[in-house]
């Protein structure tokens, strides 16, 4: 076997251009595929980590009606839903893996919040004591919440820096004011989440918005936001576990807690409920896989096309070799060794072809990734598949010619010299 | 008695008309002969050596190799036979372009199964014989006719065969080449292998023990001049 792959290599090299215009085909195949499929692994890891590997482990536990998020933008706050009040909030954090919880308002659109005559159209936070340190929030500038500005409902607000580069074009803006439903609120600080540069993405609207623009978010106290919005929509929790593996377990404790608390008229459709992080991941990377795999059936046809090329020049080199088939024939070589021969030689090529595909495969995505910004994270299980694929190619193309070759006559073959 | 054949017919289909091409061949060759079979082209003689070597079956007879009835073999059984029991040396010597002398002479040996390092080794050893020690990792292009066709000898003649069948194996040769051939037959047969040539040269036949002649796909014996 070992002899005949040497010998495989051998036929290969001695017409190398001519192997190296057979393998083109499967080159450009097995590269496109492995420069989708390190696309599609990247987009999907950096989804992921956007969605829940920011660091925090925290989960959002907010109202639904239904199995749908409830819409308190439109409806105002429910009927019959309790306050959640500290001493709620105290009962929660002795739940199992749950390390700490933030009670907070939140609004996507529709804040009412201007800087001068320009309106603003990122979200609108009001939070706790708790909430900035859950997520992780680190001060660039001026100051962060402090107890007075809770117990002495102070107006004021921080801006995280999107919301600074959407609304005062990435200058400082401390001391300035913003209007927030016609209540002046003066900006005491610029916060960004820790480690770096990272929205914080917790839903997939959120992603979506961060896939635009993201137009950034805006803090104040919860006492800041009674006053200016009332309490016109339903608090949500804001839920650190423990460990990431904790966080569906936490999540779900603290929903179920509050759904059997504060949910006083019981009409079966309102309920708390967590997001389910890793379901809306797997939502995120099912999209992006879905074009993609349409991209990876159009690089086969670039395989079928290689392998019938492969197919077409070993068809050639049977032909070419009629009188070395029919000498091998003559002196004692059987049919089987015959088939091996030509099948070895159909396989060598194409797997080197697998082989210059994968290199220039990853060669393209970690390209395609610096030009257009985009991750990429070359799959070992890809590449693995294409070697053996661009192999299979080879045998199964090789076959014919193979078969060809075995079943000559020697007679004939020695004859047609 | 190594091989015999009786009452063997050979035909051959053009479109859908028959065409005989020997007819009711029958003869036998005892161990250690040293046989030529003259006739002019067309005569079927390349039919015959095709038989003879196991390359083809005949129509209808009996051909009996070392006691093996060749006309109930398989293709791959066939193969076997060849590779066993004989030693082919064509006009053209068919040596392999890419391999270096070494190697060409070792491909039966392959075939048969010999292990790499002992191939080689008898493979030098057979090489040796036909004086050519100092060739051995020649390519066949590097070489002269001559010396290719020695190759082709030892290449033969490394399986140890019962039988050495030789298509013309002057024919492509100078004169000075193809008597070293000659006297390498004649040494080949003294050790006690049989050798049958097919040849239309008289001067070449005259070389071996006993004539036989076909014409027209019948071969006489009867006639067979000793030398």
């Amino acid at each position: 076997m070992l002899e005949n792959i040497q010998q495989a290599f051998q036929s290969v090299w001695n017409h190398k251009m001519r192997s190296f215009l057979t393998m083109l085909g499967i080159i450009i195949g097995i590269a496109s595929i492995i420069t989708i499929v390190s696309s599609i692994k990247g987009t999907s890891e950096q989804i992921k980590q956007n969605l829940i590997g920011s660091g925090t482990n925290a989960v959002v536990v907010s109202l639904y009606q239904n199995e749908y998020p409830y819409d308190s933008n439109e409806m105002g706050a429910p009927d019959g839903v309790a306050v959640i009040t500290p001493e709620v909030r105290d009962e929660l954090l002795k739940l199992d893996k749950v390390s700490d919880v933030s009670l907070f308002y939140q609004r996507d659109y529709n804040t009412g919040v201007f800087y001068l005559s320009t309106g603003y159209n990122g979200k609108m936070l009001g939070v706790d004591e708790h909430y900035m340190d859950l997520y992780g929030y680190q001060l660039c500038y001026g100051r962060s919440f402090v107890e007075e500005d809770f117990t002495q409902n102070r107006k004021v607000v921080l801006l995280n820096t999107q919301a600074v580069s959407t609304l005062f074009a990435g200058k400082n803006p401390v001391g300035k004011t913003v209007e927030v439903r016609g209540e002046p609120f003066t900006i005491i600080g610029v916060v960004e989440q820790g480690g770096g540069f990272k929205p914080v993405i917790e839903n997939l609207q959120d992603y979506e918005m961060y896939a635009d623009t993201s137009s950034g978010s805006m803090f104040i106290t919860n006492k800041g936001w009674e006053i200016a919005y009332r309490f016109d929509q339903p608090q949500s929790v804001a839920v650190k576990a423990t460990g990431t593996d904790d966080m569906t377990a936490a999540g779900k404790a603290v929903a179920d807690a509050l759904t059997s608390s504060q949910i006083k008229t019981h009409d079966g459709e309102l309920s708390y409920q967590a997001q389910d992080l890793l379901q809306q991941a797997e939502q995120l990377q099912a999209m992006s896989t879905s074009t993609n795999r349409q991209l990876i059936w159009i690089a086969s046809i670039s395989l079928l096309v290689g392998g019938i090329g492969v197919m077409n020049i070993m068809l050639v080199s049977v032909a070419e070799r009629t009188s070395e088939i029919g000498l091998k024939k003559a002196i004692g070589a059987r049919k089987r060794r015959i088939l091996r021969q030509f099948l070895t030689e159909a396989a060598v090529l194409t797997s080197l072809g697998g082989i210059l595909g994968i290199l220039a495969g990853i060669g393209l995505a970690e390209l395609l990734g610096r030009a257009m910004q985009t991750p990429t994270a070359i799959s070992v299980p890809a590449i693995l598949v294409a070697a053996l694929f661009s192999t299979v190619i080879g045998i199964v193309f090789g076959l014919l010619p193979a078969t060809k070759a075995a079943n000559m006559n020697p007679i004939d073959a020695l004859r047609r010299e | 008695m190594i091989l015999s054949m009786q009452g063997i017919y050979k035909h051959y289909y053009w479109g859908k008309n028959e065409v005989p091409v020997l007819k009711d061949v029958t003869f036998s060759v005892e161990k250690g002969e040293y046989l030529a079979i003259m006739g002019p082209s067309g005569s079927g003689k390349t039919t015959l050596m095709n038989l003879i070597g196991c390359l083809d079956k005949p129509s209808s007879g009996t051909y009996l190799l070392e006691g093996q009835d060749v006309g109930s073999k398989k293709e791959d059984e066939l193969a076997d036979l060849r590779n066993k029991y004989i030693g082919f040396v064509f006009q053209n010597f068919y040596l392999l372009p890419k391999m270096n002398a070494v190697e060409n002479v070792a491909l039966p040996l392959m075939y048969a199964g010999v292990p790499k390092k002992e191939r080689l080794q008898r493979a030098e050893a057979a090489l040796e014989s036909v004086g050519l020690s100092d060739r051995m990792k020649f390519l066949p292009n590097q070489l002269s006719g001559g010396q290719c066709q020695r190759i082709a000898i030892a290449r033969a003649m490394a399986g140890n065969p019962t039988l050495l069948l030789a298509d013309e194996p002057t024919g492509a040769l100078d004169t000075a080449s193809g008597e070293m051939v000659m006297e390498l037959f004649e040494t080949i047969n003294q050790k006690g292998t049989t050798i049958i040539m097919i040849t239309h040269e008289p001067s070449i036949a005259e070389m071996a023990k006993k004539i036989y002649r076909i014409r027209d796909g019948m071969l006489d014996t009867g006639e067979g001049g000793a030398k």
